[in-house]
């Protein structure tokens, strides 16, 4: 499942994307994120599916524009700590 | 105060299925979809449709949920304590008070839309009280990928509600209202609802019709979900759930703009489409709640477990 987290308002369109098929679960994206933005767990869209999946935190959904911000500075910005963190390309920033 | 109409209120409803009774046995399982403006419970006795009633949220989550289990069991003697597995859903989906599971709105429209609309949807649009939500769907009915936006109400019902109120107009004959133009004016700002709001005061003043202002909401709206949509791509067929599918003037918009049509709102399934069961798009939320709770309370063995039949 491709899971879009975020919103989209009279700034702009910011979704963080889980692809819950490629995602093992393992965290390594959660502890790489400098903002604390992202957790695993059960996967709450599927309820019939057993096993820890990634997603943005419920209550920090609507300020990922915020949060996000320190990884992505205007100049010379680097890779994105949660992306290169997943080895399974599973995690995606859509701004 | 009495007297004073207020054009937002939409009529509540309910419905039982004369053909079951329910103390004759089966898997007595409840959905309750607790959204931000309206709250839906539907009960399945062995998945099939029993009951339904939906309601106006108030201010409290928990008594909404209790409210709208009572519409729904309405002279039939249920209680909560006669249901095998309760699952909430919506919004305030943690505070159902006798709930067993609580989980989100986006597996249970998903769900809710397979059941309702047949197989053969792929996209479903669910346009609630203060979000709009886009899901791909299975066969199924599982999710493939979904986009929520809750963080502003312009597409949402809501909005809907104060235009219903600024231009005295029921809200539930705002759709067929805003047709009734010979070509569609630009719309109005569709990024925030206030701002829209001010503009068709703008609007009524330089002369235009109610008509015409509402034509200009509702396309605005239409795009504004559109836009949506298109982030996620839309497959055919194409399903409407929520309040706004019972609004003509937004769905007839939305699938313009899409180039496609959208599904009719009656049963797939043939049984409920020839008995006349009233296809409410409203509660397919929590009928996909239920459909889980059904599934969930057969995976853990608590079906006939700890019932107080009369």
């Amino acid at each position: 499942m491709k899971a879009n987290y975020g919103y989209k308002d009279g700034s702009g369109d910011f979704f963080i994307t889980v692809d819950t098929d490629l995602c093992s679960g393992c965290g390594a994206c959660a502890s790489a994120c400098p903002a604390g933005l992202l957790v695993v767990g059960e996967d709450e869209n599927d309820p019939l599916n057993d096993n820890p999946v990634c997603a943005v935190r419920n209550e920090r959904r609507r300020g990922i524009r915020y949060a996000c911000a320190a990884c992505k500075p205007l100049r010379n910005r680097l890779a994105l700590p949660c992306e290169t963190a997943c080895k399974r390309d599973a995690i995606t920033h859509e701004w | 105060m009495p007297g004073k109409p207020e054009f937002w209120r939409w009529p509540e409803s309910r419905w039982r299925n004369p053909e079951i009774d329910w103390t004759k046995g089966g898997v007595i399982t409840c959905g309750i979809d607790v959204g931000s403006i309206s709250t839906e419970c539907v009960i399945m006795i062995d998945g099939e449709l029993y009951s339904y009633g939906s309601v106006r949220t108030g201010s409290g989550s928990s008594d909404s949920a209790v409210k709208a289990f009572h519409k729904a069991a309405l002279h039939t003697g249920l209680t909560p304590e006669n249901i095998d597995f309760t699952v909430g859903t919506g919004y305030g989906r943690v505070n159902v008070p006798f709930g067993n599971r609580a989980i989100t709105e986006i597996a249970c429209h998903a769900r809710g839309a397979n059941w309702m609309y047949g197989p053969r949807v792929r996209t479903v649009l669910d346009m609630g009280g203060q979000d709009c939500k886009v899901i791909k769907i299975d066969e199924k009915g599982k999710v493939i990928a979904f986009l929520m936006n809750d963080k502003c109400a312009a597409g949402t019902g809501r909005g809907m509600e104060v235009f219903a109120d600024l231009l005295l107009i029921p809200v539930q004959e705002v759709g067929e209202t805003s047709l009734k133009v010979e070509e569609d004016p630009p719309p109005v700002n569709s990024t925030c609802v206030v701002f829209a709001k001010s503009e068709a005061t703008k609007l009524l003043r330089a002369g235009w019709t109610k008509e015409k202002v509402l034509a200009a909401y509702c396309s605005s709206m239409a795009q504004r979900v559109v836009s949506l949509i298109e982030r996620i791509g839309v497959e055919e067929d194409f399903a409407v759930t929520g309040g706004i599918a019972k609004n003509r003037g937004v769905v007839k918009r939305v699938t313009k703009k899409l180039g496609i049509e959208a599904c009719d709102t009656k049963w797939h399934d043939e049984k409920y489409a020839s008995k006349g069961f009233p296809f409410d798009t409203q509660i397919a939320g929590a009928a996909g709640a239920a459909l889980f709770a059904k599934t969930l309370a057969e995976k853990e063995g608590r079906t006939n477990e700890g019932k107080l039949r009369i």
